[in-house]
């Protein structure tokens, strides 16, 4: 089809300019970019964070937010020029003919109202409907998007319902005024895979119902994969190429997205088994934890052997952080024991030497947080290295320097540098380089690539591996993402609801037969071919993915 | 539903402990005061005798823990004790003590008359400081919510005399339509008390609306980067509805602890207003007893302030609690 065909475009950018504040100045975010969108069709736009994918979409729908400001382009809706509308116009345009589904469900529904009401506000506002009709027409809509009780579930408050249902009900919520264009901005990125895969089939099941027009930004390529027609590839603003899904898929021009294609390749080769007789770095014994009265770990144990990588995968509320808590002795657990190298650790912190201490070291999630935004890089990496080995003066700052050079940042440049002038892969390194410090020999690595771009997220399990290969680290490697442990596990533990529901090395984890629990962990995961989710449906039929399946699997 | 009546019942405790310790300061600080009521009330001619007299007829000569005890039993009956100054003293007029002496009967139409002028503050100052902080946090930065920050921070700035003979030159003297003074009697009607009561009720007003009005609209703002706030102008709603019906109801905690902080002070720390305007409420009274070393009364004084800033901040606890969904609906 060519463009004259589908007559007039829904949306239609054109050299679209956007600006961000930062201090005094305004800088570039969207620099030039075009876009057209036709009736009823998906447009997948897709880029590492910071490519301006967000603001994109927004401005699709004549919005920016504050701090940010549209400096040239046009945007036209239906023929209506958005950016010369008043905001009386565009209110009355939004929420009505263009949607918005946010990343955040749990954030962007107002914990004070039921989500009836908020899903009745927009058709009540814009005159479209009545209370009643409304509220019916949600329950249909929550019908439709397999949401459990849906005649009932509107009438809980956000807080009452989960991430997932949330998320559903968020897409319902925009489907409330029939709109003709939705903007979905990251709808399951916060998702665990078995919860993504429901939302991925409900948004996709709507959408063609209705034959809404949809703009829906991912970074992850093998979701915009399932859902679009046509895929956009943004970097820092500026397009690289946009085409079919399809000839995407299969043949992709430019080096960026060859680059964003290739990063699913890295996996590290198969070591020998270890021998029987060796004692275990780490070992986790027929643990039991609670947080108060509530029962998180049921009788946990698995290993973790000098130089080797378990990862630990579950989805959220499996009990993988926790079982890092107990081995940290954060929390010291109602049964069952820790051993180092063989010796029974003392369950509390508190109780441990400082040897001890220092053999068990953690890297965390969110690099930005878990470091002090007031101390320059050297002071971070340099206080272990004084607590734990005693240096000073001259020797802490060699070894400093090392450290910094095993992450391979260069010394003189990072050295007096404060955390916020780093990026965000840099600023995991140098999580990576305080843990290493302490010259552990084990390391706990608590999802620690689940916040970064791919590329990045590359480059840090590639360290990650050189640095055990060099040390002969031990690494419990907590995660919910299958690739990363495809390219990175020598062993595999699969928890689920405080329990351990299989375990092995990653050969046998990854062949079948699996466990009912790993197979359906395994099989929510998108992968890059257009059909797989279809396929998938076909397959497995509409109840035995995502929350239904993981019920009935106990 | 339980979790929340579980919370209430902590907090009631913990509030009943609070008015204990709070009778025990008050019992020790009133009777630390330098000087007492014998000699007070005697004068320059007191004689040792009659002063001995006097603090042996008043249980003045007991020990400090005796009096407490006996005050405290005396107050969880309900006797607040006889007023030293109303007592007529068996030394001087030969006959027993009684008449109109109850603590009680002195303090209860005072009282009434606080909490007559606090309550028509409050139902002129909430609304308005709360209406106030709406508009401000919705014309934020523009010439209004500049006009309103400079009027109300003025007017907290001022002293209160200030601000209420300013009110009465404006209201009494140059255009006479309210009285300048607010002396009201007991069989006064509610239309005419009103009247009487308007001026020192807009002093007030004029004292506490900037605090109220600010935090309001403090909260407001504060909420206005949330993902919800965004997605409610995604989804065209008007935007002083997303204020009232979006920010506003996330924001009720801190406004309602402000506003029971207003409060509390309207019953408490109005002195200097009801001696401008004559208003025969509580904290002229208590002013005059502290004068005459009236201990009953004082302390009596102290343990109702003291009991008002203990419930009114109860009460908000509670309805900050209401007003969170999450607490309200378990999961």
């Amino acid at each position: 089809m060519t463009d004259s065909d589908k007559g007039q475009p829904l949306v239609e950018i054109r050299d679209l300019r956007i600006e961000g504040r930062s201090d005094e100045d305004w800088n570039p975010i969207i620099k030039g970019v075009d876009l057209t969108l036709h009736k009823g069709e998906v447009l997948g736009l897709i880029g590492e964070s910071g490519a301006g994918k967000s603001t994109l979409g927004l401005a699709a729908m004549g919005f920016a937010r504050d701090g940010v400001r549209i400096s040239g382009g046009s945007v036209m809706f239906d023929g209506i020029d958005l950016l010369a509308a008043s905001a009386e116009t565009k209110r009355k345009l939004v929420g009505k003919r263009i949607a918005y589904v946010a990343q955040s469900a749990a954030a962007s529904f107002n914990p004070a109202h039921k989500l009836i009401d908020q899903h009745a506000e927009a058709p009540i506002n814009h005159g479209t409907a009545t209370k009643a009709e409304a509220e019916q027409d949600g329950m249909e809509l929550y019908r439709r998007l397999r949401l459990p009780n849906p005649d009932e579930i509107g009438f809980r408050y956000p807080h009452q319902v989960s991430g997932g249902q949330l998320q559903r009900a968020m897409t319902a919520m925009a489907m409330s005024c029939r709109p003709d264009l939705i903007i979905f901005d990251e709808p399951t990125t916060a998702l665990d895979v078995t919860t993504q895969i429901e939302v991925l089939a409900a948004i996709r099941d709507v959408v063609e119902q209705f034959g809404t027009a949809a703009i829906y930004i991912t970074h992850d390529l093998a979701v915009v994969a399932q859902m679009a027609d046509r895929i956009k590839v943004l970097l820092r603003g500026e397009e690289v190429e946009e085409n079919e899904t399809r000839e995407m898929l299969s043949n992709p021009k430019e080096e960026y997205t060859r680059s964003l294609w290739a990063v699913r390749s890295f996996e590290r080769p198969e070591k020998p088994p270890v021998p029987t007789d060796a004692t275990p770095v780490v070992s986790v014994q027929n643990v039991t934890a609670a947080y108060g009265k509530v029962q998180v770990l049921h009788d946990v144990s698995f290993d973790i052997h000098a130089g080797r990588t378990v990862a630990v995968v579950g989805e959220s509320g499996s009990g993988k952080s926790t079982t890092a808590r107990v081995i940290t002795g954060l929390l010291p657990p109602k049964a069952g024991q820790v051993e180092l190298d063989g010796q029974i650790l003392p369950p509390d912190y508190r109780k441990r030497s400082k040897e001890q201490l220092r053999q068990v070291q953690m890297i965390y999630q969110m690099a930005d947080t878990a470091l002090n935004p007031r101390k320059t890089i050297g002071e971070i990496i340099g206080r272990p290295v004084q607590f734990y080995m005693g240096l000073t003066g001259r020797k802490k700052r060699d070894r400093v320097a090392d450290l910094l050079d095993q992450i391979e940042l260069p010394a003189e440049t990072y050295l007096d540098r404060l955390p916020s002038e780093l990026s965000g892969g840099q600023k995991q390194r140098i999580g990576i380089a305080r843990a290493l410090a302490a010259e552990p020999k084990f390391i706990i690595c608590d999802e620690v690539t689940s916040a970064l771009d791919q590329l990045v997220a590359e480059g840090i399990l590639r360290l990650l591996a050189r640095l055990q290969d060099e040390l002969n680290l031990a690494y419990m490697f907590i995660t919910h993402d299958l690739a990363t442990v495809k390219a990175i596990a020598d062993e595999v533990v699969v928890m689920k609801d405080g329990e351990v529901m299989e375990q092995g090395s990653k050969a046998q984890m990854f062949t079948p037969p699996h466990h009912p629990y790993t197979d359906l962990l395994l099989s929510s995961v998108p992968e890059m071919d257009p059909d797989w989710l279809t396929n998938l449906l076909a397959e497995r039929g509409r109840d035995n993915i995502g929350d239904a399946a993981s019920d009935k699997i106990d | 539903m339980n979790a929340v009546l579980k919370i209430i019942l902590q907090r009631l405790a913990l509030g009943v402990l609070t008015l204990f310790i709070v009778s025990i300061v008050i019992f020790l600080a009133v009777n630390m005061l330098p000087g007492d009521f014998a000699e007070a009330i005697l004068g320059q001619g007191a004689t040792p005798e009659a002063v001995a007299a006097i603090r042996r007829d008043l249980g003045l000569d007991q020990p400090l823990v005796v009096r407490y005890w006996d005050w405290l039993s005396g107050v969880l009956q309900g006797d607040l004790g006889n007023s030293f100054a109303q007592a007529n003293f068996s030394a001087f007029v030969g006959s027993e003590s009684g008449g109109n002496a109850g603590v009680a009967q002195q303090i209860a139409p005072r009282f009434a008359n606080t909490m007559f002028l606090a309550g028509v503050t409050a139902c002129i100052a909430v609304p308005l400081a709360v209406g106030l902080g709406v508009l401000a946090a919705l014309y934020r930065n523009s010439a209004f919510d500049k006009a309103a920050n400079v009027f109300t921070l003025s007017s907290i700035s001022s002293p209160e005399f200030f601000l209420a003979y300013v009110l009465i030159l404006f209201l009494a003297v140059l255009n006479p339509m309210l009285p300048s003074l607010s002396n009201i009697y007991p069989d006064m009607g509610i239309a005419e008390r009103l009247q009487k009561t308007l001026l020192p009720a807009l002093t007030l007003t004029l004292v506490v609306t900037a605090h109220m009005m600010r935090m309001t609209r403090a909260a407001i703002i504060n909420l206005l980067a949330s993902p919800y706030i965004e997605m409610a102008r995604l989804k065209g709603v008007k935007p002083l509805r997303i204020i009232t019906h979006h920010a506003l109801p996330n924001a009720l905690a801190p406004i309602i602890n402000v506003i029971a902080l207003n409060l509390a002070y309207l019953i408490t720390g109005v002195v200097v207003v009801e001696v401008v305007f004559v208003y025969p409420g509580i904290g002229q009274l208590f002013v005059d007893s502290v004068k005459i070393r009236d201990i009953p009364v004082v302390q009596a004084c102290c343990l109702i302030f003291a009991a008002a800033y203990i419930l009114l901040n109860l009460l908000a606890d509670i309805l900050s609690i209401l007003s969170n969904p999450r607490l309200r609906h378990k999961r």
